[in-house]
């Protein structure tokens, strides 16, 4: 990341994006669902990606960062390839989430916030998902497992942790 | 099918959720969706449904309860601007989860009550506010939308008729304060989600500053049976003043977790014993959160207490969002609290020193306590701390963040004494 890159949206995006603007009264309203977008397409949202949706939606970087900043979902660092985000509000605590959090820690040997050497995963605690009745809830890379136990998680990282290396997210 | 006698009504919300591909507008025509809208847009004028929903007495069900059909009133008419309607789907208040299901399985009865309240306001451009993590539902609710657009439901003159109204899906981004309604605006116009200071209230000046009009799913679901079968026939469901059904999220220390749809008025003790299969270990429960984790904590002695908004009151607390969360023995309190506290400082937007502040002191003390590491004076400022924020911000997440502090303080004082205790030697 020492020199800047140069990013672009595909035509098609570009596209999708035209299209998604005519559907709010300001432009501006389209700056979150964009934000997703580039972050479905570059991974995460490094500054020359923000700059790109600034360029794109013609707001100031300011306006941008502001944004990127206050929402958790949106990720200004590279993360692993697995982002394994525990749900730990009342919910899913009262039904062993910290157990739960302190046995993936444990066999990934990371803590909180860290990613393995490896780049694979990612653990964080996260706020209540909305999906309590199936406590504990584990959000994968935007989907929901519920009914989270260790060794679901267990096999969960043995099955990707070994099948895949460059395979897909 | 939803009952016309009132006294049979067993599922409004809940009615379609569990057939077989429901999400798709084919099915859920056959099973009734869209049924009664053209007679809403043909036979209704607005007056009329703003009455019938009046008369319902149905009232918001996404935390403050208040009356849907007076707020609709609020809205001014012939202003020159135009009126938007935003569905809450924000879905944060922990302990809450109704509204996902509305969503991922009955897709077609939301746009359905978004129609005909948008015709009700003369709105042209809806959206739903969908939160972020909700990316399935967010799928499914877009592919309904496209359906409805090519059945003519949605779009340019519906039905032939000569009122027209876009429906878009937007997805937050992973913050709680969004769900607060003007948060909710202002994430909506691109912006970080911090809240406006009301008056003026979103009915006058909302989205791009012209009249708008927030409701959460659950009510805007509520609005086809409404129309259907009368304001009055809403009416005779449920407790006056608290009528209707209410979807209830249980979560906690029960055997079956889940959302249950039930005449208001039903008891907590009803709703736990006999839809939730009881309590994991135990036969009464030690604390009840009743409406989502911004409400204060009720105990054995109001386990008989009914499900609405009066009762709730009442015994101290408030029906919220009715997500009901529960705790047996087992649970650790100052843990929770703790929890808790750390999810008010982190989803606290910041604007309001006492706020900003507050749930950061709330946090920290929490954790000294949690640790054994609190002292006597702890106590004294967390309880400080948490009366006076309460009230004195600009939106209520404050109060929300003061809530368990001060029922832990109140309830159970001993269980604090006895952690600070552990250092004291
Ligand atoms: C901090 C905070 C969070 C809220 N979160 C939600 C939410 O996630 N969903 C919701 O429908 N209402 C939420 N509300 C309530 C909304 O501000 C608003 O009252 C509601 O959407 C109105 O809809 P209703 O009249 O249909 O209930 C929240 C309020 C506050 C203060
Ligand atoms: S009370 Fe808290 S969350 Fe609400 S506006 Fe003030 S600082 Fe923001
Ligand atoms: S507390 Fe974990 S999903 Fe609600």
């Amino acid at each position: 990341m020492s020199e800047v890159e140069q990013v672009r949206f595909t035509e098609q995006r570009l596209a999708e994006i035209d299209a998604l603007v005519k559907k709010y009264p300001a432009a501006r309203s389209a700056l979150l669902p964009v934000l997703h977008m580039a972050q479905e397409d570059f991974g995460y949202l490094p500054m020359h990606v923000q700059q790109l949706v600034a360029d794109t939606l013609d707001l100031r970087l300011m306006v941008v960062r502001e944004v990127v900043t206050f929402y958790t979902m949106f990720r200004e660092h590279e993360t692993g390839k697995y982002r394994l985000e525990v749900c730990t509000n009342a919910g899913c605590m009262l039904n062993g989430a910290d157990e739960l959090v302190r046995h993936i820690t444990k066999s990934l040997g990371i803590n909180v916030g860290e990613t393995t050497s490896d780049g694979m995963f990612t653990v964080t605690e996260v706020e209540c998902a909305g999906a309590c009745a199936g406590a504990p809830v584990v959000q994968i890379n935007n989907e929901y497992h519920e009914k989270v136990d260790a060794s679901y998680m267990d096999a969960f990282i043995t099955k990707v942790g070994s099948s895949s290396e460059g395979g897909q997210a | 099918m939803i009952s016309s006698d009132p006294k049979q009504v067993k599922a409004i919300c809940f009615d379609r959720v569990h057939l077989e591909g429901q999400t798709g507008l084919e099915v859920a025509r056959k099973n009734g969706a869209y049924k009664f809208l053209p007679t809403v847009l043909k036979d209704f004028d607005s007056e009329q449904i703003v009455d019938e929903v009046k008369k319902s007495g149905l009232r918001g069900r996404g935390g403050a309860g208040f009356p849907t059909g007076l707020k609709w009133s609020f809205v001014p008419r012939n202003t020159g601007k135009p009126t938007y309607l935003l569905c809450n789907a924000d879905e944060g208040e922990p302990g809450t989860f109704k509204d996902r299901d509305i969503m991922r399985y009955d897709p077609h009865l939301l746009i359905e009550g978004m129609i005909m309240a948008g015709f009700a306001l003369g709105v042209k451009d809806a959206y739903i506010y969908i939160r972020g993590e909700f990316l399935h539902e967010a799928n499914v609710m877009d592919a309904a939308i496209e359906e409805a657009y090519s059945a003519n439901l949605l779009g340019e003159s519906i039905l032939g008729t000569d009122f027209s109204m876009n429906l878009t899906v937007h997805r937050g981004a992973g913050a709680y304060i969004c769900g607060e309604e003007t948060a909710l605006i202002e994430s909506l116009e691109g912006r970080p989600g911090r809240p406006r200071f009301k008056p003026p209230f979103p009915a006058v000046e909302g989205f791009y500053r012209c009249p708008t009009v927030v409701n959460n799913v659950e009510t805007l679901a509520t609005v086809p049976a409404i129309l259907e079968f009368g304001g009055d026939w809403h009416a005779a469901i449920g407790v006056p003043n608290n009528t209707g059904l209410k979807i209830f999220s249980v979560s906690g220390h029960v055997n079956k977790p889940g959302n249950y749809e039930v005449p208001m008025g039903t008891s907590l003790k009803v709703l736990i014993e006999e839809y939730c299969g009881g309590l994991q270990h135990g036969t009464v429960p030690k604390v009840i959160i009743p409406g989502g984790s911004s409400t204060p904590w009720l105990t054995a002695e109001h386990y008989d207490t009914p499900l609405t908004y009066d009762a709730m009151m009442k015994a101290g607390s408030m029906l919220g969002s009715g997500a009901i969360i529960v705790m047996d023995e087992t649970a650790d309190l100052i843990a929770l609290t703790r929890r808790l506290a750390h999810f008010y400082a982190h989803e606290s937007c910041g604007q309001c020193t006492p706020c900003r502040e507050g749930t950061g002191w709330l946090e920290r003390i929490m954790n000294r306590v949690e640790a054994g590491q609190g002292c006597k004076k702890d106590v004294e400022v967390l309880n400080d701390a948490a009366v006076h924020m309460a009230g004195r911000t600009i939106c209520a997440l404050a109060d929300g963040a003061s809530a368990p502090i001060l029922s832990l303080l109140k309830h159970f004082p001993e269980v604090v004494e006895e952690r600070l205790m552990e250092n004291a030697e």
